[in-house]
C-alpha cells in the first residue's frame, strides 16, 4: 500500500492544511512581535494636546530610560520587584501544598477515597474568571466584608487589607495561590504516577518509612517535573495582570501592586500611547521569558526518560 | 507474585497504627483544602441572596431572600433617587452575550484549525514539514503580551479597534492546541485510514472533515472547553481592543468597570456579588458536566502552564 501512493504526490495538501495557521500567525503574531521590537528604538506616541502622532528614531534611549535610576527610583525595577514578590508569596505555598497533596493522593499506603471529588474541587478555581475572582476577594477582604467582620469581632478594629501594601500583595498572592494549586497538584500527580511503581514496592519491602520513600525516591525522581512546574509558574507569574489590575488599589499612594504587564497595558492604552517605551519594555520581558523557556526546554530535553514516563502516567 | 501479599502481611501492628494516623491527618488536610477552594464560591452564592444593607458589615452563612431584588438591581438599576446606593444598572446580560459570541467563535476556530494544522503535519510528507513543526514548538512558549504593542498598532492601522475581529481571528493560530492535537493524532490516528479513504475515492479535504475529525472527537471536546473558558475569561486582550464602545464590552471589562466603582466606595454589594455570580456561572455549569475530562486533560498537559 505504501508503494502505491508514491506515484501520486500529496505534498501540496500538507501545505494547504497548514497555510491558515501560518498566515494568521504571521499577520497577528509575528508581524506585531517584529514591529514591537522595531518601535522599541523609536520615541513613538501620541500627543493628547496637539492630537498629533510622533515617531522619531532614538536608538537605545528607551532602554536606557527604562533601566536607569532617576532620583533613586526606577519604575521598571520596582514593578519587576512587585511582580516577583507577589509571585513568590503565591508560588512557594502553592508548590508545597501541591506536593503534599500529590503525595497523599498517589500514596498506595493511604489509599485515599473520594479522589475524583477532591481533584474536581481543587481544580475548579483555575477555571473561574480571574477578574471576577479578584473582585470577589475585594468583597471578602473589604472594610465591610466577612473577613473584617471576623477581625472586628476579635480585635475591635478593622484591618484595611487593600490599603496596606503588604496586605494588598498578600491578598493578590493568596488569590493566585487558590487559583493555581489544583492545577499544580494534578501535574505533580501525573509526575509521581509516572515513576516506576516497583521502586515504591521494593522500598516498602525493605521497610522504608513514608518519609524515606518521599526523600529518597519520590523527590529526586520528580525533580525534573518539579523544575518544569516551577519555571512555567514563573513564566506565568511574570505575566501577572488580571488579579492585580482589578485590585488596583486606589488608596495606596505608592504603587506597590503594579506589575510589569499592568504598566505595559497602561503605556499602550494611556492617552499618550507610548508605543516606543512599551516596545522596549516588551523586549525586556521577552528576553527574561525567553531565557526561562530555554531552561524549561533544556530540563525537558536532558531528561527524556522522565518526560516519557510522565506521558505514560495517564 | 501478588504484591498485595506483602502489603497486607508485611505491616506490623505499629506500622498499621502509623498509617491510620497518617490517613486521619490526610483527610483533615484534604478537608481544609476543599474548604479553601469552595468557601469563596459558597460565600458568593449566599451573598447574592442577602439584602444589600445586610451586606454592609455583617456576615452570615444563612441565605437571605433578596436574590430577585439583587438581580433586578443588577439588570435594571434600582430606579430610586432617594436610595442610599443610587445603583446604576450593569449591562451584564449584554456582556454575557458579547462574551458568548467572542468565546464561541474563538473556540470553534481554535479547535478546527489546530486539528487541521496537526493533521497536515501528521499525515503528509512535504518539504519544510520538520521546520514548520519545530517553529510552532518554539513559538508556543512566547507570551502573547510581548507582542501587544505591535498588535494594537496593527489593529489600529487595520481600523479594527473596538471590533471583535482582533479577538476572534487570531484564535486560528494556537500553538498549544496544535501540539495537543498532534500528540493525539500520533497516539490514535493510523495513516492506513487515509490510504483506505483514498482507495475509496475520497478527496483529501473530505477525508479530514468526514473521517479524521470524528475520530479526533475526544481531543476536540477537551480543547473546545479549554478554549471557550480561556476566551471567556480573557481580560488582557479585550482591555487593549474594546475601549470605547460600551455595547461591545465583554464580561471581564464590565467587571473592571465595576471594581473601580467599588474601590471608590459606597458599593451596592448585592449588585456586585450578583454580577460576579453571573460572570462565573456559565463556566461553573460547564465544569459541573465535564469535570472528569477536564481534570484528565490537565494531567495530559492540555493546559499551557
Amino acid at each position: 500500500m505504501n508503494k502505491k501512493h508514491k506515484s501520486i504526490s500529496y505534498a501540496k495538501w500538507g501545505y494547504i492544511f497548514i497555510i491558515p495557521f501560518f498566515v494568521v500567525y504571521i499577520i497577528f503574531s509575528l508581524i506585531p512581535t517584529l514591529s514591537t521590537f522595531y518601535y522599541s528604538f523609536f520615541n513613538k506616541g501620541f500627543d493628547p494636546v496637539s492630537f498629533e502622532e510622533y515617531e522619531k528614531f532614538v536608538g537605545f534611549d528607551n532602554y536606557v530610560k527604562l533601566l536607569s535610576f532617576e532620583g533613586g527610583t526606577n519604575r521598571f525595577f520596582s514593578y519587576f520587584g512587585n511582580t516577583m514578590i507577589m509571585w513568590v508569596l503565591g508560588a512557594v505555598p502553592q508548590l508545597l501544598f501541591s506536593l503534599l497533596l500529590a503525595v497523599i493522593f498517589t500514596s498506595a499506603r493511604l489509599r485515599i477515597k473520594g479522589q475524583r471529588f477532591f481533584k474536581t474541587v481543587i481544580y475548579m478555581p483555575n477555571l473561574i474568571m480571574a477578574a471576577s475572582y479578584a473582585l470577589l476577594f475585594i468583597g471578602l477582604f473589604s472594610d465591610v466584608g466577612p473577613i473584617n467582620v471576623l477581625i472586628k469581632a476579635i480585635s475591635g478594629d478593622t484591618f484595611r487589607f487593600l490599603a496596606d501594601p503588604w496586605g494588598a500583595r498578600g491578598v493578590i498572592a493568596f488569590v493566585n495561590f487558590i487559583m493555581w494549586f489544583g492545577n499544580t497538584t494534578i501535574l505533580l500527580m501525573a509526575g509521581i504516577m509516572g515513576i516506576d511503581q516497583s521502586l515504591f514496592e521494593a522500598a516498602q519491602i525493605d521497610g522504608a518509612s513514608g518519609m524515606q520513600v518521599f526523600t529518597k525516591i519520590t523527590l529526586p525522581l520528580l525533580m525534573p517535573i518539579l523544575v518544569y512546574v516551577a519555571i512555567t509558574s514563573l513564566i506565568g507569574g511574570l505575566q501577572m495582570f488580571d488579579v492585580p489590575q482589578i485590585m488596583r488599589v486606589s488608596d495606596t499612594p505608592t504603587q506597590d501592586t503594579t506589575t510589569m504587564i499592568m504598566w505595559l497595558n497602561n503605556l499602550i492604552t494611556g492617552a499618550s500611547r507610548q508605543y516606543g517605551m512599551g516596545g522596549a519594555m516588551s523586549v525586556l520581558i521577552f528576553a527574561v521569558t525567553g531565557g526561562l523557556s530555554f531552561l524549561v526546554f533544556k530540563t525537558m530535553v536532558t531528561s527524556p526518560d522522565k518526560v516519557k514516563s510522565k506521558k505514560k502516567a495517564k | 507474585m501478588d504484591t498485595n501479599y506483602y502489603n497486607k502481611t508485611g505491616e506490623t501492628k505499629s506500622q498499621r497504627a502509623q498509617i491510620t494516623t497518617a490517613r486521619v491527618f490526610s483527610y483533615i488536610f484534604l478537608g481544609l483544602v476543599t474548604v479553601l477552594a469552595l468557601f469563596p464560591i459558597l460565600i458568593l452564592v449566599i451573598n447574592t441572596t442577602r439584602d444589600r444593607f445586610a451586606l454592609q458589615g455583617t456576615f452570615s452563612l444563612i441565605p437571605g431572600t433578596s436574590f430577585g431584588e439583587n438581580m433586578s438591581h443588577t439588570i435594571y438599576g434600582d430606579n430610586d433617587p432617594n436610595s442610599l446606593f443610587n445603583t446604576t444598572q450593569v449591562p451584564i446580560l449584554r456582556g454575557m452575550l458579547n462574551s458568548l459570541i467572542v468565546a464561541g467563535s474563538s473556540c470553534l476556530l481554535t479547535t478546527y484549525f489546530s486539528a487541521m494544522t496537526a493533521y497536515g503535519i501528521h499525515v503528509y510528507d512535504f518539504k519544510g514539514k520538520k521546520f514548520a513543526f519545530n517553529f510552532i514548538l518554539i513559538i508556543m512558549m512566547i507570551p502573547t503580551q510581548v507582542s501587544s504593542v505591535g498588535f494594537v498598532s496593527l489593529v489600529e492601522n487595520m481600523k479594527l479597534m473596538n471590533t471583535y475581529a482582533p479577538l476572534i481571528i487570531p484564535a486560528i493560530a494556537a500553538p498549544a492546541v496544535f501540539f495537543y492535537m498532534k500528540q493525539y493524532l500520533e497516539s490514535s490516528f493510523p495513516l492506513e485510514v487515509v490510504e483506505a479513504a483514498r482507495v475509496d475515492g475520497c478527496n483529501e479535504f473530505r477525508t479530514f472533515n468526514m473521517i479524521a475529525l470524528p475520530m479526533m472527537k475526544p481531543a476536540i471536546a477537551v480543547q473546545l472547553i479549554f478554549a471557550f473558558v480561556a476566551s471567556w475569561n480573557n481580560f488582557f486582550t479585550p482591555s487593549l481592543i474594546l475601549r470605547t464602545e460600551d455595547d461591545l464590552k465583554t464580561v471581564p471589562i464590565l467587571i473592571q468597570k465595576l471594581s473601580s466603582s467599588v474601590l471608590s466606595g459606597g458599593a451596592d454589594w448585592g449588585q456586585v456579588y450578583m454580577t460576579i455570580f453571573l460572570s462565573i456561572i456559565p463556566v461553573v455549569i460547564i465544569y459541573f458536566f465535564v469535570s472528569k475530562n477536564i481534570v484528565e486533560g490537565v494531567a495530559l498537559g492540555a493546559v499551557k502552564g
